[in-house]
């Protein structure tokens, strides 16, 4: 146990324990830009640099372990001036151009050289070479504002496996990219955004689609109307400064109102929709394995909502395609509902509907232009922005969002259950799933306490829990004394682990939930920034806290779904919901 | 090189190519640090390193074609344009700099009408800087292939090249 004095104050840390570890223990804060929580620091940036006396320089806190007797100082002379050299020689060839940049005020570096002081820039030579990437629907990168900080090459490769971003060529020619400098889509790219939402600098966005909304609601001939997704309501906040885990619903629905939509719907509605539908597809898949004896049915079935997942398993996985649930995600069941039943209901043309949904994804701007994707005979969802992008629309509206007094989300398609709201984290459709699934089986009451399934609540990377079937009603008479296994993943990393698990026969699922990104939606790639364990944590109570606060709790009690079917869809996994509401998967090449 | 017998040499048809890479493959595909290795490998095999074969060893190896890209382009050994018969790497390291390998290099340049990176239009000469091949008292150094022409001189440069062109380099 070494004992240290940072800035004169001691403090004994366990062996092994980096300088910043140690300052942080006694809330000395020493700035940081290439670190990131749970990974081994790579002391790329240099700008946690402190003095330790009878050291000749100054060294990077992140990597150099506290060791007995040290005597640290990071607020020194020596160790302020190194720092701001560090971050002086960053912006000396960054192309930052502040005032143009999505990030202004929201940019790491930029609060480095104002925290540090930072008055001018002495030295002029070559900049950082532009090469801008926009050849994916869902992720812009601009190389030239890029620091070279490696996170998202963190997040890239070891968070989610993929590995499309790499640091290229080496010294100043050094470029964080795929390979030999090629766009994104010349290599395997699942479009997740998780290198968006942890870069520290403009580098790596979204694919800005503001302008495309106010065009089309400008525009007297269309109907536009917005669906937000679960995860929403829980980080919009962050934008206007409100503390990660404040729940906004309301405010979020006058904002959009005020911003001009015709109508505000709710991704929460087809939430529920999907769980009916899905329900019942593993519900079929379990009789045709235990009534029919049909030993090919392919199970364990894989939850479909996250795009980022769907593009993961088409390149990765290819052989459990068939597993995975044909239901298409809420954000698609959404806008195939609301160009065909909803257009009907208020005699509109498919044609002149604009959808346009609020995700905290940015891979469901890929997914909506998917071929798969037109069943109402048009793209059924037109533009999709992200989280970050709706906090940037709202202030290009002039509205003062904490000003603003709560809404209600517009009917038909507005009305949701709790279940649908714990969509947005980990854990929470199969919670949604189970509540429904069970009832329907047994005709009881879910027998968990509040709902929830605990074991499968929470930031473990893979969960796993069962429910025992005791009583059934008739129709499902065959599923008595079944044990109903599920499991859940988030991030891809954990993903990949649970489905080796399983192809190499050391478990067996029923149903297993995966959500492409660490935390769930709600860690989303289009959420705002910077997303750490502690600010998922706040994102997911904040969910759970807006379940446990509705009358309506399991997504099969909705009665405006009750009412689709049966104006509408008739039945799950009827004609129309297959039409609608189930999609395919291709394999595809791995690069 | 033990599996990486060069291509130029022979006529190979590429799939036999394959098969020695194949072999490489085999022997290091789970050695940890075994990515460098098999590159050398393969380009001795192939004479460069093509798309081809990268994504191939990236899929063997179940790297990312982005890892093995960031690797293949950090170093300068590396190359994934074809190479002349006769590469020349002309020394850029602190000795060979300060006794004038910048000189033999523009006077390769020069002669060959190429830069640096490139190969002739015959695709008997392709031209590449070294950092320094651990022969620094020889200074300046330039190889060609595997000869090694110590103490070089701008002056000598074209009577050198032209008995590669005659066929007679080997001997010098």
């Amino acid at each position: 146990m070494p004992k240290l004095t940072i800035n004169e104050m001691p403090v004994e840390v366990e062996e092994g324990t980096t300088i910043l570890q140690a300052a942080k223990k006694i809330e000395i804060n020493i700035p940081t830009l290439c670190y990131i929580q749970n990974f081994d620091p790579i002391g790329a940036c240099r700008v946690c640099l402190v003095e330790v006396e009878g050291m000749r320089d100054p060294v990077a806190s992140c990597s150099t372990p506290a060791a007995e007797g040290m005597k640290v100082h990071t607020n020194s002379q020596n160790a302020r001036a190194a720092r701001k050299m560090v971050v002086e020689l960053l912006l000396s060839e960054h192309q930052g151009e502040c005032q143009l940049c999505d990030r202004n005020e929201d940019c790491e570096l930029q609060r480095l050289a104002r925290d540090l002081g930072l008055k001018m820039i002495r030295y002029e030579g070559e900049k950082s070479r532009r090469i801008v990437d926009e050849s994916t629907p869902a992720l812009v990168r601009d190389s030239a504002k890029c620091i070279g900080c490696r996170r998202c090459v963190t997040a890239c490769n070891q968070v989610q496996g993929i590995g499309s971003l790499f640091p290229q060529c080496r010294g100043f020619k050094t470029y964080i990219g795929p390979a030999f400098g090629n766009p994104l889509n010349s290599v395997t790219c699942v479009q997740c955004g998780q290198c968006a939402a942890i870069c520290p600098v403009g580098a790596i966005s979204e694919k800005d689609q503001i302008d495309d909304v106010w065009r089309v609601l400008d525009d007297p001939s269309k109907f536009v109307i917005v669906q937000t997704a679960p995860a929403i309501r829980a980080a919009l906040g962050e934008c206007f400064d409100y503390k990660p885990g404040t729940i906004v619903t309301g405010k979020m629905v006058t904002a959009l109102r005020k911003i001009g939509f015709d109508a505000v719907f709710d991704t929460n509605f087809a939430a529920d929709l999907t769980i009916i539908e899905e329900g019942t597809e593993l519900l079929t898949r379990l009789k045709k394995l235990l009534v029919d004896k049909d030993k090919d049915v392919a199970l364990p079935m894989f939850t479909s909502c996250s795009p980022g997942w769907i593009n993961y398993a088409e390149a990765f996985f290819p052989d459990i395609l068939p597993n995975l649930s044909t239901c298409k995600s809420p954000q698609q069941m959404f806008g195939a509902i609301a160009k065909t039943y909803y257009a009907e209901k208020i005699g509109r043309k498919p044609e002149d509907i604009v959808v346009v949904s609020v995700m905290p994804c940015t891979a469901k701007k890929y997914e909506a232009q998917r071929p798969e994707m037109f069943s109402s005979g048009y793209q059924d969802v037109d533009i999709v922005l992200t989280t970050r992008e709706l906090g940037r629309m709202i202030r290009q509206a002039g509205l003062e969002f904490d000003q603003l007094e709560d809404g209600v989300m517009d009917s038909p398609l507005g009305v949701s259950s709790g279940a649908a709201d714990i969509f947005g984290n980990t854990g929470g459709v199969m919670e949604a799933a189970l509540r429904t699934v069970y009832e329907i089986v047994t005709g009881q009451e879910f027998p968990f306490p509040k709902l929830h399934v605990t074991p499968i609540a929470g930031l473990e990377g893979v969960k796993e829990a069962s429910v025992k079937i005791e009583t059934t009603v008739p129709e499902w008479a065959f599923l008595k004394g079944v044990e109903v296994k599920v499991a859940v993943a988030h991030g891809l990393g954990n993903a990949k682990k649970l489905i080796e698990k399983i192809q190499a026969g050391k478990a067996v699922y029923h149903f297993i939930e995966v959500m492409c990104c660490p935390g769930g939606c709600i860690g989303g790639g289009g959420q705002p920034r910077q997303t750490n364990d502690e600010v998922r944590t706040a994102r997911i109570s904040a969910l759970y806290r807006e379940d446990e606060g509705k009358k309506l709790r399991k997504s099969h009690e909705n009665p405006d779904i009750k009412k689709l079917y049966e104006e509408f869809l008739k039945k799950p996994l009827g004609e129309k919901s297959h039409q609608l509401l189930h999609t395919h998967y291709h394999a595809k090449e791995k690069v | 090189m033990k599996d990486g017998k060069c291509a130029c040499e022979e006529n190979v048809s590429e799939s036999e190519l394959f098969e020695r890479l194949d072999k490489v493959l085999l022997d290091y595909h789970d050695k940890p640090g075994g990515l460098i290795p098999i590159l050398q490998y393969a380009q001795a095999i192939f004479g460069y390193l093509p798309e081809n074969v990268l994504k191939y060893i990236s899929t063997k190896l179940n790297k990312s074609y982005s890892e093995v890209a960031g690797v293949v382009s950090f170093y300068s050994f590396f190359s994934t344009h074809p190479r002349g018969k006769y590469l020349i790497r002309v020394c850029l390291g602190t000795a060979c700099y300060v006794r004038g390998g910048k000189e033999i290099l523009d006077a390769v340049k020069k002669e060959l009408k190429i830069d640096v990176g490139e190969t002739t239009q015959d695709r008997l000469f392709s031209l590449e800087v070294g950092r320094c091949f651990g022969a620094c008292g020889l200074a300046p150094v330039m190889l060609v292939n595997e000869n090694v022409h110590r103490r070089a001189k701008p002056s000598k440069i074209a009577e050198i090249l032209s008995a590669y062109k005659g066929g007679t380099g080997d001997e010098q």
